[in-house]
């Protein structure tokens, strides 16, 4: 079907409502969570079984994330826009390969621009 | 048998960027049972910390249809939303989950869903139990521990024990009830699959602990060590009970024998709310402990498994 300008301008007003009236899945719901961090995890991947044995196996950072911050991926990547630093993954980590290093000591947080 | 890691599924149905606390328990719950369901899953929630997970605004982190209702109207609103999709004929592929805390079980749902077990409704019942209002400012709810100071048990802490909600659901017939911990997702995530899997056959109960950084006091990222721990020292059994069959899950099925349990000052002794105990105070979650052992192996010695 094609639609003409008033369908277009029909279906906008529409959309409209709706947004105003449900709510729409968005990343960073919260704004940048990442802000609330005080420390960073930081994989060492000499360290890492995944990367070691080059399989997803291990992937329990990826397991015990509540944030869903971590990816199972080789090597494990970390979200740092939406990581809120509490540390789950470097104590549940069995080859002890991420460390929480102080948020002074890191490189600044990209996209900082703060909350919606 | 424990499902493989590298078998797990990829999507995911709560999107990061949550306001939920640092180190959640209930976060990491909440995400792997929503794994579970998958996106063809509605959700009921009263007030609860989960409800902070529901966003603001236009906007939200969940994938999925929620609908926010009064604590006293989960079960209720569950049902409801249940026969319609009974209705529409789409009860087969679409599930409804009443997501509550345990002061919507315990406490306050506890009229409705004891309705909706006895009605037959088909719906999940979910208590995430952090054994408080947490939400609120940590006051002492029906599902807070012996001893736990919160803020309306400041000093003594709690004197009562915890009121036992599975055997409510057990008296009330359930085809379906397991308990299970936010220490072990991959437990959740099979729970919440066998759970789905008894579609049509009233309501199915499942009881997740939740950790809870703030309200049980220690640091964040003790949070899926302090759940273990709870399964290690015996306190938190996980479990199941299939038509009136009770089932040990695998995590913890060598806890039957006691000399393998942790001791419960490890647990007790990790978080600030049990500061205070004294060893008489020890001596009751000990006794407590080895009664529920107890009342197990009785049960599955009944049944002929040990």
């Amino acid at each position: 079907m094609v639609r003409t300008e008033q369908d277009i301008k029909l279906e906008k007003k529409v959309s409209q409502t709706i947004l105003a009236s449900q709510q729409t899945p968005a990343v960073g719901e919260a704004g940048h969570t990442g802000e609330w961090r005080t420390k960073r995890p930081i994989l060492h991947t000499e360290k890492c079984l995944v990367v070691k044995t080059g399989k997803l196996t291990c992937n329990l950072c990826w397991l015990y994330c509540p944030e869903n911050t971590v990816s199972r991926s080789i090597p494990p990547k970390f979200n740092y826009d939406y990581c809120k630093g509490c540390g789950i993954c470097a104590t549940e980590c069995p080859a002890h390969a991420i460390e929480m290093i102080s948020e002074k000591e890191a490189p600044s947080c990209e996209g900082n621009e703060g909350g919606n | 048998m424990v499902i493989k890691v590298s078998e797990l599924p990829e999507e995911e149905m709560i999107l990061p960027g949550t306001r939920l606390c640092s180190g959640c328990g209930i976060q990491l719950a909440y995400r792997w049972a929503l794994k579970a369901l998958g996106p063809k899953t509605i959700i009921t929630n009263p007030a609860s910390c989960s409800t902070v997970c529901g966003g603001v605004g236009g906007y939200t982190p969940l994938k999925v249809p929620a609908f926010y209702c009064c604590f006293e109207t989960v079960a209720a609103n569950a049902a409801g939303a249940a026969a319609a999709l009974k209705a529409k004929g789409q009860d087969k592929d679409v599930v409804v989950l009443a997501w509550a805390g345990d002061g919507g079980t315990y406490d306050i749902g506890i009229q409705g869903l004891s309705g909706a077990s006895e009605r037959g409704d088909n719906f999940i019942f979910a208590c995430v139990n952090n054994q408080a209002y947490m939400n609120t400012g940590i006051q002492r709810s029906g599902a807070t521990p012996y001893g736990a100071t919160t803020t309306t048990t400041p000093i003594l802490g709690k004197q009562q024990l915890n009121k036992n909600m599975r055997k409510i659901m057990e008296a009330h017939g359930l085809s379906y009830i397991a308990q299970t911990a936010a220490s072990h997702p991959r437990d959740i995530y099979e729970k919440f699959k066998k759970a789905r899997e008894f579609n049509g056959k009233g309501v199915r109960y499942i009881e997740i602990l939740g950790t809870c950084p703030p309200g049980w006091g220690f640091p964040t990222d003790q949070s899926v060590h302090m759940a273990r721990l709870a399964v290690e020292t015996g306190y938190w059994p996980l479990l199941e009970r299939i038509e009136g069959k009770l089932i040990i899950s695998q995590p913890s099925k060598r806890y039957l024998d006691k000399s393998k349990r942790k001791d419960i000052r490890e647990f007790l002794k990790g978080q600030s709310r049990f500061r205070h105990l004294k060893e008489e105070d020890i001596k009751i979650w000990e006794n407590y402990i080895d009664a529920q052992w107890d009342e197990i192996r009785e049960e599955l010695h009944k049944q002929g498994d040990i």
